[in-house]
């Protein structure tokens, strides 16, 4: 900063730009709240709830002790985990021959990919819902993995290919010079400057799966359904349920909030596919 | 300086990606385009599936809840861009200038765009916006008001406000980025040139931000197309139709009532709708890539 801000000034930002973030956060903050409440005290008006009221975690053990919800967390855990791992696989070595070794379609090639991702889901949802019945792949993982590769494949690529566009080619080249194969090369010279671009990718991609609420709705039934499907299970309750819905929706984006929180840059980079950076 | 073999390895391991990618685009696109022109009902086995030319295009676009979906379509992507745009231009205003702890207030904004759709659908609606347990009932019975039935009276504003709640973020996020690599010394020599508030912004600032902006823009209306889970868990698209988008309706007519041609009339509807939409954000990119 070349000019000096008075404290006075700061301030004033800070009140207003804390006031209206914590706006924004709120609602997390009040499931937070409610979700150690019981279920007679969460529906009490908003300062009962926070100053006549105890404190208790059984929200959290009522959700938890539900024979099915471990199911869903680790069905959400390999969806997301799952296609990332299978994207990357399928992407790095696309990615790497894209920015390594560019031809003449390979902007276009990029282009296409990017274009694939424009299909609104619900055009195709009646091929892939018949195509998953006849193949036995409705309301299993195998199936959900394979659909979130798909879809979240063009983004990985992206992502790649801008990152590993970043290294330096002369590097490459006085590593070919010394002799080294392109094996040597990748595994010596390339996979650890890509590592944090990687890194980067995987953690925006199982976001983007965790949160996914078309496919995992549409394509699960009672086995494969992950969390996105047990939060939604909540739209038709029984009975009181503002405590147990706040502990099992803390519960559902807490791991996701928290990578969020570490891939905010990254996240700008591989959802504008690099035309803001 | 690449040599053939290397252009043939890199071909090699692009083909993976590549013939992925191809197979997903093609051959779901082929089979609703079939589809379309076919009389064919999952609940209605051995009717043969017959060819009948434009018929489901017909019976979807005179469907009186075709027109209402389509107008609530756009006015659900409308009102969210329109919310997020401004309110994401003004966050990015105020998150860029000088305060204490910047980080945790960026965090704090950027937060709900992590929050998974149906969570955000259900917890508005159940502590939010219910007239008698939510919070908005609860401050509207203190200030002795009439409580308001937010998905009864004002359903699809209602939807409006939460998606925004979930795209505020990225639209802030987004401009903030773009806010920061704005030259801060030609900011200073305009002002000390004299030129007032409004002037830099309109004459700097925004400019420098017109490309951040268009892509919000255009990115935001290929996902808000197909926003689907906020209205399941809400309001199921009515009451009547009137939270029904065009997803919706296609959800409705392929999934609920099974209506195969039906259903891929309205899918390829809605991929003519979105792609022209992508015919400009890919020209922005395509741009970008060049330079």
């Amino acid at each position: 900063m070349a000019r000096a801000v008075s404290n006075r000034t700061k301030v004033v930002n800070t009140v207003i730009a804390g006031t209206l973030g914590f706006l924004m956060f709120f609602p997390i903050v009040w499931i937070l709240v409610l979700s150690f409440k019981t279920e007679e005290d969460a529906i009490r008006a908003p300062l009962e709830v926070l100053f006549s009221s105890g404190w208790t975690g059984d929200s959290f053990r009522a959700v938890m002790a539900r024979s099915d919800y471990f199911k869903y967390f680790s069905n959400s855990v390999i969806i997301a985990v799952g296609s990332t791992f299978l994207g990357l696989l399928i992407a790095v070595p696309a990615a790497w021959a894209m920015a390594f070794v560019p031809g003449k379609q390979t902007k276009n090639i990029l282009m296409w990919m990017l274009s694939t991702k424009m299909l609104p889901p619900v055009g195709v949802l009646i091929p892939i819902y018949l195509l998953f019945r006849d193949t036995g792949l409705l309301d299993t993982r195998t199936g959900l993995v394979f659909i979130l590769t798909m879809i979240n494949l063009p983004i990985i690529v992206w992502m790649l290919y801008t990152y590993f566009k970043e290294i330096p080619g002369e590097i490459l080249e006085a590593a070919r010079m010394d002799g080294a194969s392109l094996k040597e090369e990748v595994i010596y010279v390339l996979t650890p400057m890509a590592i944090p671009g990687m890194a980067s990718t995987v953690l925006l991609n199982i976001i983007l799966a965790w949160n996914e609420a078309f496919w995992t709705l549409n394509l699960t039934a009672a086995k494969a359904a992950p969390l996105t499907a047990f939060i939604a299970s909540y739209s038709s309750p029984e009975g009181l349920f503002y405590a147990k819905l706040s502990a099992a929706s803390i519960m559902a984006i807490a791991p996701i909030l928290i990578m969020g929180w570490f891939s905010q840059k990254q996240l700008v980079r591989g959802l504008t596919f690099g035309a803001v950076k | 300086m690449a040599t053939k073999a290397s252009r043939t390895s890199a071909r090699l391991m692009m083909s993976p990606a590549v013939l992925l990618l191809l197979a997903w685009m093609l051959v779901p696109l082929c089979m609703t385009l079939y589809f379309s022109f076919l009389r064919y009902n999952l609940l209605q086995p051995g009717s043969g599936n017959p060819f009948v030319g434009w018929e489901n295009y017909y019976w979807f676009i005179t469907d009186p809840s075709f027109t209402a979906a389509l107008f609530n379509t756009l006015k659900l992507v409308g009102g969210v861009l329109l919310i997020t745009t401004v309110g994401g231009i003004g966050f990015a205003l105020l998150l860029d200038r000088p305060m204490f702890g910047q980080g945790i207030i960026r965090i704090m904004v950027i937060a709900p765009f992590f929050v998974m759709p149906t969570v955000s659908g259900l917890i508005w609606k159940n502590m939010f916006m219910n007239p008698v347990n939510g919070i908005f009932g609860h401050l509207a019975s203190a200030l002795g008001m009439q409580p308001v039935d937010f998905f009864g009276q004002i359903p699809l504003l209602s939807i409006i406000f939460i998606v925004s709640w979930m795209w505020l973020p990225f639209a802030t996020l987004i401009l903030l980025t773009a806010l920061q690599s704005l030259d801060q010394e030609q900011i200073e020599a305009a002002e000390m040139d004299g030129a007032s508030w409004v002037n830099r912004f309109w004459h700097m600032v925004l400019p420098h931000m017109a490309r951040a902006i268009t892509v919000v823009i255009l990115i935001q209306t290929i996902f808000l197309l197909s926003v689907f889970a906020e209205i399941l868990v809400t309001t199921n698209g009515g009451p009547g139709t009137a939270t029904t988008t065009l997803t919706y309706l296609i959800y409705v007519s392929s999934l609920l009532q099974f209506d195969v041609g039906l259903g891929s009339a309205g899918g390829v509807l809605a991929i003519i709708l979105a792609n022209i939409v992508a015919i400009f954000l890919m020209r922005m990119i395509g741009k970008n890539l060049d330079a």
